[in-house]
C-alpha cells in the first residue's frame, strides 16, 4: 500500500517537471492526484472509528449508566441507518436546529448523564473529543451512499439557512476573508487542494458529504465542526466555538445546498 | 430561492437610489442584522493571536459580504468610492524604493504563517501568494484563485508606472478591485513595507525567476 | 490497550485476496511534543495464517503511517475458512485477530 502511495506520489511530481506547465501536464498532474485518492479509498482507517463508533452506541456509560440505543437523530429513536443524510433539523424537545455533534451531545447527557461543557471546550486532539467523534463517524457511515435529504421548512431551520448562508459570505480578520473566497467558483485550487463550490449543489456535496473523514497526512479523524474550525483558524478568524449557532447555520445552508446529492460518509483526504 | 434573490436585489436597488451612502442587506427571513450579530456574538470565542475583534468589519468587508447586493449595478458607485478611499490610504515607499531581494521575495511568498491561532507572535507572517497564484516556474504546488503572475516583469517591464501600480495593488487590492479576493498585505498590516519590496523584487526584478 | 483489525478476506479463482485494517500510533521516535521526543511505537511484524500454516510475513519499521492498511493474496484459500493476522510492535505488545474468506 505505502509503495502504490508512493508510486502515485512519484508519477504527479515525474509528470510535473516532464513537461513544463502546460494546460495538458496540469490535466494529467490532475489525473494523478485523483489515482493518489482513489487508492486512499481502499483502506480507510475511517472503518477503526467507526467500530469504536458503534461499540461506544451500545455500551452503558456515564453517571446515569444509559446508553444511545434510545437516542433520536431525527428518524426514530434508537434509529442510526439514514439519519445523517437528514441533519442538520429542527427538534422539538430542544427547540432547537441541531447537527448531529450537537444533537449526540445532547443525548450523551441525556442519557450518560454526564456534562457536556468539558467535551465543548476541550481541543480537537484532547481525550475528551474522542468518544463523539467516535460516534460521529460510527453514524455518518450509516448513511453512506444515502441521498441527502435536508429540506428547511420549519421556520427555525428556514432561519438557520439565511443566517448560514450570510455567514458563507460575511468577511473579516486580518485577511478579509470569507468562506466564499475560496468556495464560490468551480475549479480553483489552494495549492494543489481542489476547492469545492459550496454555493452548489454538487460542489457542496463534495464539502458537506465527505465530513467526518480521515486525514492521512495527520492521522486524524475530523468531523465536519472540527474541519470548520479549521477553515475559520485559516481565515484568521476567532475560534467558532463547538456546534455553536453559525457552525450548525454554516451546515444547514451546505447540507441544504447539497440535497439531492448522495453522502460519501466517512471520507478519507490526504 | 430565486425570488426572494430578485427580491433583494430590487429592495437594495431602491434602497440605494433613496440613501446612497449606506449599502443596505437583505437577507431572508430570520437573518436580519440583529440575529445575525447576536449569533456572532455567540458563537466565536477569542484565541491568543485572534482577537473578536477579527468580525468587526470594516466598510469594505461589511460591502462585500453581501454579494448579491455589491455586485449589482445600483453599488458600482459605491464600490468606485470605496476604491478610492482604499487607494488613498496606499503608502508608498517613504524612500522611493520600490524593489528589495527577490529570494527573500520567494520565501514570503512560499510562507502562510501568521495571524492564526496556532501561530507564535514572533515569527515573520507570510504573503500566502503561492496558494492562490502561479509565480516562479520551479513551484508546481501553486492555487488558481488568483492570475498566474509568471513572467509578470517580463511581460509588463520594469517602469516606475508598473511599480506604484504593482505596489498599489499589494498594499491594498481593494485599491483596484472593491471585492478582490486579494488580502490587503500592507493596508491590513499583515506584511511590513520591507517585505512587500521584496516581493515587489520577485514579480518585477529583471533576475527574479519569474522573469527567466 | 489495543483495538481489533478490520480484516476482509475474499476468493476469487482460487486466489484469496486480503484487506487489514490496524489502528496503532506507529510512532516513529523522530517527533517532538512539548519539547520532548515521543518515543518509537511501532508495528514490526505481521503474520498471516491460513489453517495453520503461514502465508504472509512482513518486516515493518517506523515509515508506515498510523492506522496502517495492508493488502496481500495468496493461493489455496476457500470460503469458510479461517485467515488469522496477527501484528507484534517494538514494546512486545501483540494482537491477534480472524476473519472468515468470503
Amino acid at each position: 500500500m505505502k509503495r502504490r502511495w508512493y508510486g502515485a506520489a512519484a508519477a504527479v511530481l515525474a509528470l510535473a517537471f516532464g513537461g513544463g506547465l502546460t494546460a495538458q501536464t496540469q490535466e494529467e498532474t490532475q489525473r494523478g492526484i485523483e489515482a493518489y485518492r482513489q487508492a486512499l479509498q481502499q483502506g480507510n482507517p475511517a472503518e477503526l472509528f467507526e467500530a469504536q463508533g458503534e461499540e461506544l452506541w451500545k455500551k452503558p456509560m456515564g453517571p446515569r449508566n444509559g446508553t444511545l440505543e434510545q437516542c433520536d437523530l431525527g428518524v426514530g429513536p434508537g434509529k442510526v441507518a439514514g439519519a445523517y443524510a437528514r441533519l442538520p433539523r429542527y427538534f422539538a424537545d430542544t427547540d432547537k436546529v441541531q447537527d448531529l455533534e450537537s444533537r449526540l451531545l445532547t443525548c450523551m447527557e441525556r442519557y450518560w448523564g454526564i456534562d457536556v461543557q468539558p467535551v465543548i471546550d476541550a481541543a480537537y486532539t484532547a481525550p475528551a473529543k474522542r468518544e463523539i467523534i467516535a460516534l460521529t463517524t460510527y453514524v455518518s457511515g450509516e448513511s453512506k451512499d444515502v441521498v441527502v435529504d435536508v429540506r428547511p421548512t420549519h421556520p427555525k431551520e428556514r432561519a438557520a439557512f439565511e443566517l448560514g448562508k450570510r455567514m458563507f459570505f460575511f468577511q473579516g480578520g486580518s485577511h478579509d476573508f470569507s468562506c466564499a473566497t475560496c468556495h464560490s467558483e468551480d475549479g480553483k485550487r489552494i495549492r494543489l487542494q481542489d476547492l469545492p463550490n459550496i454555493t452548489e449543489r454538487k460542489g457542496s456535496a463534495l464539502g458537506w458529504g465527505s465530513w467526518p473523514a480521515y486525514r492521512v497526512s495527520a492521522g486524524q479523524m475530523w468531523t465536519m465542526q472540527w474541519r470548520i474550525q479549521d477553515c475559520f483558524r485559516q481565515m484568521r478568524f476567532p475560534e467558532p466555538i463547538y456546534t455553536s449557532e453559525a457552525t450548525i447555520a454554516l451546515s444547514v445552508y451546505m447540507a441544504a445546498t447539497a440535497s439531492g446529492e448522495t453522502m460519501r460518509t466517512p471520507g478519507i483526504k490526504r | 430561492m430565486k425570488k426572494p434573490i430578485l427580491a433583494a436585489v430590487a429592495a437594495t436597488a431602491f434602497l440605494a437610489f433613496a440613501a446612497p451612502a449606506t449599502a443596505q442587506t437583505a437577507w431572508g427571513p430570520g437573518a436580519d442584522d440583529a440575529a445575525f450579530q447576536a449569533m456572532l456574538r455567540a458563537s466565536f470565542r477569542e484565541r491568543p493571536g485572534a482577537p473578536l475583534t477579527r468580525l468587526e468589519q470594516d466598510p469594505v468587508q461589511a460591502f462585500c459580504s453581501d454579494p448579491a447586493a455589491s455586485q449589482s449595478r445600483a453599488a458600482a458607485a459605491t464600490a468606485e468610492r470605496l476604491e478610492r478611499e482604499n487607494f488613498a490610504a496606499v503608502k508608498f515607499p517613504a524612500d522611493g524604493q520600490f524593489l528589495g531581494d527577490w529570494r527573500r521575495g520567494e520565501a514570503i511568498a512560499q510562507s502562510g504563517r501568521g495571524l492564526t491561532w496556532t501561530d507564535g507572535a514572533n515569527q515573520a507572517n507570510g504573503g500566502n501568494c503561492y496558494n492562490c497564484h502561479q509565480i516562479s516556474e520551479a513551484e508546481i504546488s501553486f492555487g488558481t484563485i488568483g492570475p498566474s503572475l509568471l513572467g509578470y516583469g517580463k511581460l509588463r517591464g520594469n517602469t516606475p508606472e508598473v511599480q506604484r501600480t504593482t505596489w498599489a495593488k499589494i498594499w491594498n487590492s481593494k485599491s483596484s478591485n472593491a471585492c478582490s479576493n486579494m488580502p490587503r498585505a500592507g493596508h491590513m498590516g499583515i506584511l511590513t513595507e520591507a517585505q512587500i519590496k521584496d516581493i515587489m523584487a520577485l514579480l518585477l526584478d529583471p533576475q527574479s525567476p519569474v522573469n527567466k | 490497550m489495543t483495538s481489533p483489525m478490520r480484516i476482509r478476506a475474499n476468493v476469487r479463482d482460487g486466489v484469496v485476496d486480503v484487506r487489514v485494517l490496524m489502528a496503532h500510533e506507529m510512532e516513529t521516535g523522530q517527533r517532538v511534543e512539548n519539547g520532548r521526543p515521543v518515543p518509537a511505537w511501532f508495528i514490526n511484524e505481521v503474520v498471516a495464517t491460513h489453517n495453520g500454516k503461514t502465508v504472509m510475513t512482513a518486516q515493518w519499521g517506523p515509515a508506515v503511517s498510523k492506522n496502517p492498511y495492508l493488502q496481500f493474496r495468496f493461493r489455496g484459500g476457500a470460503a469458510g475458512e479461517k485467515i488469522a493476522i496477527k501484528w507484534t510492535d517494538n514494546r512486545g505488545e501483540s494482537r491477534t485477530d480472524e476473519a472468515t474468506i468470503a
